[in-house]
């Protein structure tokens, strides 16, 4: 079907043209606050009177022809959502899934989206995605109601059409939506089905683009190719901060199908084949000048300096078993596999770039920054990337590939190196974690002073009970540029208080599962603690030096999860984790093969930062830029893996692609010190663990 | 020089040097190999030549010109899939699955020297390819049910 292009500075201030120029039909938009005074410009179709806003977050047509589109600014980045959310439509249009087709990420035809990122599509767009497409399937009975004047009771949605069963009558969605001929706003009230009536969703559907990735068919920003396009390679300084002096590109632009670009202090080239660009790149003779900047060994005393006075040290103790303790975290980075990529083509002063970005409308408005242009003549298209985990908010790349497109009047695809990954994009940031806490004989918790330095605020509000709370995240300037990233400093908090947690219980003669379920009240945190635990067989056998089992819990963002893991040590102090358990409750489950997968991904990411990952950095450079040198897990160091899913029919689905990476990091400290008595205190925990 | 490319002869004029994965993908628009470290270290960009899996971004294009070169578009039947691109996704054996096509290309040529390989034996061939989302587990199931299958229709082959 012929693709729709939205003017989106102003969407929906007119219907009837809105409606021509996506083909007539039935629309159904979901708007923040329809109801909101001083929008008002037009009166509602079928369904009563409805404000128009421009503030829109969704919108669903059903074509003449029967085509069903959901359109959403979000994007796929791995997570799956393209396959939930066209479940959620699926579902309350009693349709098969296979008849929806999502429209993500594409600021000419999708409605603005902050982002796809904070584990935020499955309770807030999923919903609206199902009040839009009830409010359809509604619009479609009452139609059909009309038409054959019966009363709505007597009619069944079912298979993208609406029945009769007593008269017969059946009318296909395409053949009602052009009868109806309008733009519906989502009011009150809504059909939205609940959990426990879900008929598509709450099962796993494959993915539904699943076909054309394992065929290679799939195209990603970094397989597109357009006619007359160049590939680009950008100038980069030797070292972070680097100023340029001078370049000469003279030898550059001789090489035939090459253009050099300069843009200020911006260099680059594009040329007819990636390899000609790589040669022009090589020959570019730039001066620079550098500064001298700190390293990774000096990082942690620069973070506890740079910070002011930590909590009040808690209250002087009666009598039980006091801590003060240190954790810290590395830096580490994504390693997206698909690295950055864009694709970048102007027509006139119209600019399009396809790019894999959490970010769509965000990267938008940054390359109307840097170009000096409008967002109305920026077009940013996000094809399903090759992941991000929370690595891909920013547009760089999207900019240096329209600079060079600009220079050179063709179109250009930029591919970043993994080279350029591992330097040029943002980190997870490191910290500092100081834990004082003091817990009574009985092993009740007391007293709690938790402070943050640099890696962030997330998870950081510990949820087992106690009565005196300092808890505190305070911001220091990163030596390095930091950045958003799977579960935020959920990890280092987790991984601080449930190594902590552990330390108490061991100070207090308690077991770890007991000392934490004494001082829990979170009924959800309890139940995964304890299906995890069950699951796993806690304290069915006991640690020995050269196997060990911890446990830890955590909960952010809506999910809940507990996690046991057990660790093999092999001589030369080589540890292995065999196996990991973890319970998982997010609410009413929408996917459960998918939730899972994301759960596992989750555990297996999480691994890496517990035990290896960390970015070696010196005088504005990163020593490990490739994967040679910095490890990401392998297929040796995944352990066997158990999920169990919670699925509470009772509670709103929330987001499940962050939350349980936070705690696998502290179940293998813990096991760790189960088996040893070595407590390692920082991430990655191999290199002190082989060091002690 | 030649390049015979999933069954198709092409005649690409190019340097000899120049890796095999930019050719394919910029010269022969066949983009399912990826790149993703551009030193052999991820595997995305694994292809089959002569039936062995190599990494194509470190395989100079002129060393296998006149060879039988297979990437994961060869891989299908037309519209049927391969045993192991239905078993990657009956697994749900990926999630952004820019990992797929070298997962599938390099686990093909292990099916191909052993054709009901043991876990330990899918872990270790693998053991060059990264995925970062993490879906190691359901690869091995896959590789794992795709070997059963392609098993049965070799059995079913020999009894017909």
């Amino acid at each position: 079907m012929a693709e729709t292009i939205l003017n989106h500075s102003r969407p929906l201030m007119d219907r009837r043209g809105f409606l021509k120029s996506i083909g007539g039909g039935l629309v159904v938009l979901f708007a923040f606050d329809p109801d909101a005074p001083g929008q008002e410009s037009g009166s509602g179709g079928p369904g009563g009177a409805h404000a128009l806003p421009e503030n829109v977050a969704a919108w669903l047509h059903i074509a003449p022809d029967g085509t069903i589109e959901a359109f959403t600014g979000k994007v796929e980045v791995g997570q799956n959502i393209r396959t939930s959310l066209t479940q959620a439509v699926a579902d309350e249009l009693r349709c098969p899934a296979n008849a929806v087709h999502l429209v993500m990420g594409d600021t000419a035809r999708t409605p603005w989206d902050m982002g796809t990122f904070g584990s935020r599509t499955t309770p807030t767009m999923a919903p609206e995605m199902r009040r839009m497409a009830s409010t359809a399937r509604e619009t479609l009975v009452d139609q059909a109601a009309r038409a054959w004047g019966v009363d709505r009771s007597r009619l069944q949605v079912e298979s993208s059409c609406v029945c009769d069963k007593s008269s017969g009558k059946k009318a296909s969605f395409g053949e009602l939506a052009a009868k109806i001929d309008w733009v519906n706003v989502v009011g009150k009230p809504d059909y939205v089905t609940p959990p426990a009536e879900w008929q598509v969703a709450g099962k796993s559907l494959p993915k539904v683009n699943g076909k054309e990735i394992v065929s290679g068919k799939h195209n990603y920003a970094s397989d597109l190719k357009l006619p007359g396009m160049l590939y680009g390679r950008v100038l980069r300084p030797p070292s972070f901060g680097a100023k340029l002096v001078s370049a000469d590109t003279a030898a550059a632009a001789k090489i035939p199908g090459v253009t050099v670009v300069r843009d200020g202090d911006f260099i680059g080239v594009a040329a007819t084949d990636e390899q000609k660009a790589q040669k022009a790149l090589l020959s570019i003779d730039a001066k620079w000048e550098t500064q001298p900047q700190i390293s990774a060994r000096e990082l942690f005393p620069y973070i506890k300096q740079g910070a002011g006075a930590g909590s009040p040290d808690p209250s002087s103790p009666a009598s039980g078993h006091s801590l003060s303790t240190t954790y810290t975290v590395a830096y580490i980075a994504h390693v997206p596999l698909e690295p950055r990529a864009a694709v970048a083509k102007f027509e006139g002063d119209k600019l399009t770039v396809w790019t894999g970005t959490q970010r769509p409308f965000g990267v938008r408005g940054e390359l109307a920054a840097a170009l000096g242009t409008t967002e109305d003549k920026v077009r940013v298209i996000m094809p399903d990337m090759g992941s991000g985990y929370g690595g891909k908010h920013s547009g760089e790349c999207a900019i240096e590939a329209a600079r060079l497109a600009r220079g050179a009047g063709k179109p250009v695809k930029l591919i970043w190196s993994r080279e350029e990954e591992f330097t040029w994009a943002y980190l997870r940031p490191a910290g500092v974690i100081d834990i004082r806490s003091r817990a009574a004989q009985d092993g009740a918790l007391e007293s709690w002073a938790f402070d943050n330095y640099m890696s962030g605020p997330s998870g950081l509000p510990t949820p087992y009970e106690v009565a005196e709370k300092n808890e505190h995240f305070h911001q220091v300037k990163s030596p390095l540029r930091e950045g958003s990233y799977r579960g935020l400093a959920s990890t280092a908090n987790h991984f601080a208080r449930e190594s902590h947690m552990d330390e108490l219980a061991a100070a207090a003669g308690m077991d770890p599962l007991a000392f934490r379920l004494k001082n829990l009240k979170n009924e959800r945190l309890t139940a995964v603690l304890k299906t995890a635990a069950e699951r796993f067989g806690w304290g069915k056998e006991k640690s020995t030096p050269t196997r060990g089992f911890g446990l830890a819990c955590g909960t952010e963002k809506g999910g809940y999860v507990g996690c046991c893991a057990e660790i093999s040590i092999g001589s030369g102090r080589q540890l292995r984790v065999e196996r990991v358990v973890s319970a998982w409750d997010c609410g009413a489950i929408v996917n459960p093969e998918h939730l899972t997968n994301q759960v596992e991904g989750a555990i297996v990411m999480g691994l890496g930062g517990a035990l290896f990952e960390a970015i070696d950095f010196a005088n504005g450079r990163i020593l490990n830029e490739r994967l040679s040198q910095y490890r990401v897990p392998r297929f040796s160091d995944v352990p066997r893996i158990e999920v169990v899913l919670i699925d509470r029919k009772d509670i709103p689905s929330a987001g499940a692609g962050e939350t349980p990476i936070v705690g696998i990091a502290p179940a293998i400290a813990n096991a760790i010190f189960s088996s040893t008595g070595l407590r390692i205190r920082s991430l990655p925990m191999l290199p002190a663990f082989r060091a002690m | 020089m030649d390049l015979v490319v999933n069954g198709v002869r092409s005649r690409v004029d190019t340097d000899p040097e120049r890796p095999l994965l930019w050719v394919l993908r910029n010269e022969l628009d066949l983009t399912g190999a990826k790149y993703g470290c551009g030193e052999g270290q991820c595997g995305a960009c694994t292809v089959l030549i002569e039936g062995v899996a190599h990494r194509s971004c470190l395989t100079p294009v002129g060393s296998v010109s006149g060879k039988e070169i297979t990437t994961i578009e060869g891989l299908a039947d037309g519209e049927r899939l391969h045993p192991l691109q239905q078993a990657f996704v009956d697994c749900d054996a990926m999630q952004c699955g820019y990992c797929t096509p070298g997962m599938i290309m390099q686990s093909a040529a292990l099916l191909r020297r052993e054709p009901s390989p043991s876990e330990a034996e899918i872990r270790g061939e693998l053991e060059g390819n990264i995925c970062r989302c993490g879906t190691q587990n359901r690869i091995v199931a896959a590789v794992h049910k795709a070997a059963r299958s392609m098993g049965a229709m070799a059995k079913g082959e020999r009894r017909g």
